[in-house]
């Protein structure tokens, strides 16, 4: 078991760190968020393109860079550091997972090199969707409704879970929901006689796929509670108030203080989810229900304490705090299951 | 390598951990305990990472984890050598010379020697460097007088780091020293005090007229705050990264087998309890292993270790919710003779010791607040002002 970075990592952590600094600051964030299309493109190909790591987890054989999600992690990471309006984690994450389960040669090549944006919509519990299948003619039709996709308004093939899988590109319906987290889009999809490709099932693919995503958001969480420690403590370092820098106060400094600590535990259960995501594939369910539920309601906490520590300014819409709070309450829904899961996972039946 | 290593560790233990009875006497415990160091001493598995020339193994700190992980599955008697081996020894390498390491380490790895750590004061407790504890030169030696207390296994051992003042002319941090005291040399009285949980693992000290060789100094003249600050980080390490044990009533394993028999499990309250404990001893167990992963390449905890303390003590406070939640008032009230429940009460009334000795959370968050973070220290009243002007503890 391997928990700490390598050189080689840590220099893909500089590089995605410098590319994002550069291209997402802030100002750059909220214009995207607030603009139509929700998505910053321009970034997404420097992402995809110039450093290829849409495809960081496909193999070699399959045109991706045949890394693992060691590495994946450390850019979700820095997109979760940044916010970065990209849909790295339904495309790069949850719709390369499927593929890889699902063994889709004909998507994966075009989904590592970020040519085709992709998403996966299941039910809103990981569960699969109520949507009807019909075969006609050796091809496939889907009825039915998909409620809660990730990046599901500008996917341009999503795989539908249904019992069955498969890829959908045309023929449905996206409405952009709203949303508590501005910097993510969320889409309800229709399907009405929608064709579709079917895809040949695999045993635990869903389950498989779900895990993966705990890990990945977690690597995201984890990028953004460190956003947060930083900028809190940071400004906690100039505010003065009563003539002394409040971080003086132990008031302040004792909550920054259980910040870090929650931090560096919830980057030690990432850095073992990613590496049993790479070598202990028995051992990945429990780390990654481990994690998920540790980082989720921690990352929400540092967030909230980190608006409470910024006061007036952290509450006000103008300063980034309520970004990190919305990601971080969003995403600690996104597996809400979280403990009753892990205590299912861990054995602990009533009896 | 490493699972042959692991695989002689665990046979050995399987062949040599005796069966404890914590009913026997002290003088038996220990007895047992040195008899059982020494055997892990000669079979090349006590002070694995300590240098291999004052007898330590010089292996690294994932062998250490290997030999830790193993261990957790058994119940050691070595209680008694954790100060020294946790605290005292890692300072002796650190700062002691050529001859005191000769002198000393082989027989604390061997289990030859018991020590203990006399930093504490009535007055001086988080605010250590306020302590009174007087060293005088005197010739070739230093005669000390003062008393110290909440000093674990004073009662057994055969030496003690000692934090004493040696100039208080200075400011409080820059007058004091650290020494190699002989707990048996005429002077030192020892007393066992009573904690909350109504046992006496701790004591008041008290030095009447003690004479030190000057050999005694560990470290620098004056330079003791330098010494106590290396030691408290061994001391945080080697508390918050002990492994949970298997006995240890607060442990997940022990608080689900507790639920199991009590048929507890039907409460979602106590699934969701103990699916929050076992994030949390993982959360912990994983950020010990990494701290061990990154000093192995070079980079030691620093004041990292404070996390680990401050996040044990947490867990153990965690701990306690849940085995209420499982035990509800029979936690309060059981049959006399009832092993079970003498063994959660003693847990439960020793938690806040986690949160108080080595430092108190308060202190480990200061710590994090101002080494980690960066931020700014508090107003310190007293930092320059020499210690004889000073009030200190509840003195008027």
């Amino acid at each position: 078991m391997r928990l700490v970075l390598d050189a080689e990592q840590q220099q893909l952590r500089s590089s995605v760190r410098k590319l994002l600094a550069d291209h997402a600051p802030p100002a750059r964030v909220r214009a995207v968020m607030d603009g139509e299309d929700g998505c910053d493109r321009e970034l997404w190909r420097r992402i995809t393109d110039q450093l290829g790591l849409a495809g960081l987890v496909v193999p070699e054989e399959h045109g991706g860079a045949g890394a693992g999600h060691v590495e994946r992690a450390i850019v979700l990471e820095e997109l979760g550091r940044t916010l970065a309006p990209v849909p790295f984690f339904a495309s790069a994450v949850l719709a390369t997972d499927t593929a890889l389960a699902l063994g889709d040669s004909e998507l994966l090549p075009r989904l590592a090199s970020g040519e085709v944006i992709g998403a996966l919509a299941v039910s809103k519990t990981w569960g699969p969707l109520d949507v009807r299948a019909t075969e006609h003619d050796g091809g496939w039709t889907l009825d039915g409704q998909a409620p809660f996709v990730i990046s599901g308004d500008i996917a341009d093939t999503v795989y539908v879970h249904n019992g069955d899988w498969f890829a959908v590109s045309e023929g449905f319906t996206r409405t952009t929901l709203h949303t508590l987290d501005p910097t993510r889009r969320i889409a309800r999809l229709d399907f009405a006689g929608t064709p579709a490709r079917r895809l040949s099932a695999s045993d635990g693919a869903l389950a498989r796929v779900r895990d993966l995503a705990a890990v990945a958001l977690a690597a995201e969480q984890v990028g953004g509670m460190g956003r947060v420690l930083e900028t809190t403590a940071d400004y906690a370092k100039v505010r003065v108030q009563f003539g002394r820098a409040i971080g003086s106060y132990q008031g302040v400094k004792h909550r920054l203080a259980d910040m870090y600590s929650a931090y560096e535990r919830a980057e030690s259960l990432l850095r073992h989810a990613a590496w049993s995501a790479d070598h202990d594939a028995e051992g990945l369910p429990l780390a990654a229900a481990t994690t998920q539920a540790f980082v989720g309601p921690a990352c929400f906490q540092a967030a909230a304490d980190g608006v409470q520590l910024h006061g007036g300014i952290g509450y006000t819409w103008e300063h980034h705090a309520h970004l990190y709070y919305k990601r971080a309450k969003t995403s600690e829904l996104l597996f809400a299951g979280g403990r009753g899961d892990l205590a299912r996972r861990l054995g602990l039946e009533p009896t | 390598m490493t699972d042959d290593f692991r695989a002689r560790v665990r046979d050995w233990l399987a062949a040599n951990v005796p069966d404890s009875s914590e009913d026997a006497p002290a003088e038996e415990l220990i007895a047992t305990a040195k008899r059982f160091q020494a055997a892990l001493h000669d079979a090349g598995l006590a002070g694995i990472t300590w240098p291999s020339q004052f007898g330590g193994q010089g292996r690294s700190a994932a062998e250490q984890q290997i030999f830790d992980e193993e261990a957790a599955a058994h119940e050691l008697p070595t209680g008694v050598f954790l100060i020294g081996l946790g605290m005292c020894g890692p300072t002796l390498v650190d700062l002691g010379s050529t001859e005191q390491k000769a002198r000393y380490v082989r027989p604390l790895l061997r289990g030859e020697e018991i020590w203990c750590q006399l930093f504490s004061e009535p007055g001086a407790g988080s605010d250590v460097a306020s302590l009174q504890t007087r060293a005088v030169r005197d010739g070739d030696s230093w005669v000390v007088n003062g008393q110290k207390v909440w000093t674990s296994g004073a009662q057994w051992s055969d030496h003690g780091a000692l934090l004493a003042r040696t100039n208080p002319d200075q400011p409080k941090h820059k007058g004091l020293t650290m020494f190699v005291v002989d707990m048996h040399a005429p002077g030192v009285t020892v007393r066992p005090l009573r904690d909350m949980t109504g046992r006496a693992p701790f004591n008041e000290v008290y030095f009447d007229d003690v004479r030190l060789p000057a050999d005694a100094v560990l470290g620098e003249v004056d330079a003791g705050w330098f010494a106590a600050v290396t030691m408290l980080g061994h001391e945080r390490v080697s508390i918050g990264g002990s492994v949970r044990r298997r006995y240890d009533p607060l442990a997940y394993h022990n608080l689900v087998e507790l639920a199991r028999t009590r048929n507890r499990l039907d409460d979602p309250l106590v699934r969701d309890g103990l699916a929050a404990l076992y994030t949390a001893e993982r959360a912990l167990s994983l950020f010990n292993a990494r701290l061990r992963q990154e000093a192995d390449a070079g980079s030691p905890p620093g004041a990292r270790g404070s996390v680990a303390k401050l996040a044990g003590a947490e867990l153990l406070w965690q701990a306690v919710h849940v085995a209420g939640l499982i035990a509800g008032l029979d936690a309060a009230a059981w049959d006399p003779g009832s092993a079970e429940g003498d063994e959660l009460a003693v847990a439960i009334n020793a938690t806040p010791a986690s949160s108080i000795a080595g430092g108190t959370d308060q202190v480990q968050r200061n710590i994090i607040g101002d080494r980690i973070l960066g931020l700014p220290r508090d107003p310190v009243a007293d930092r320059d002002i020499p210690f004889r002007e000073l009030r200190v503890g509840t003195q008027a």
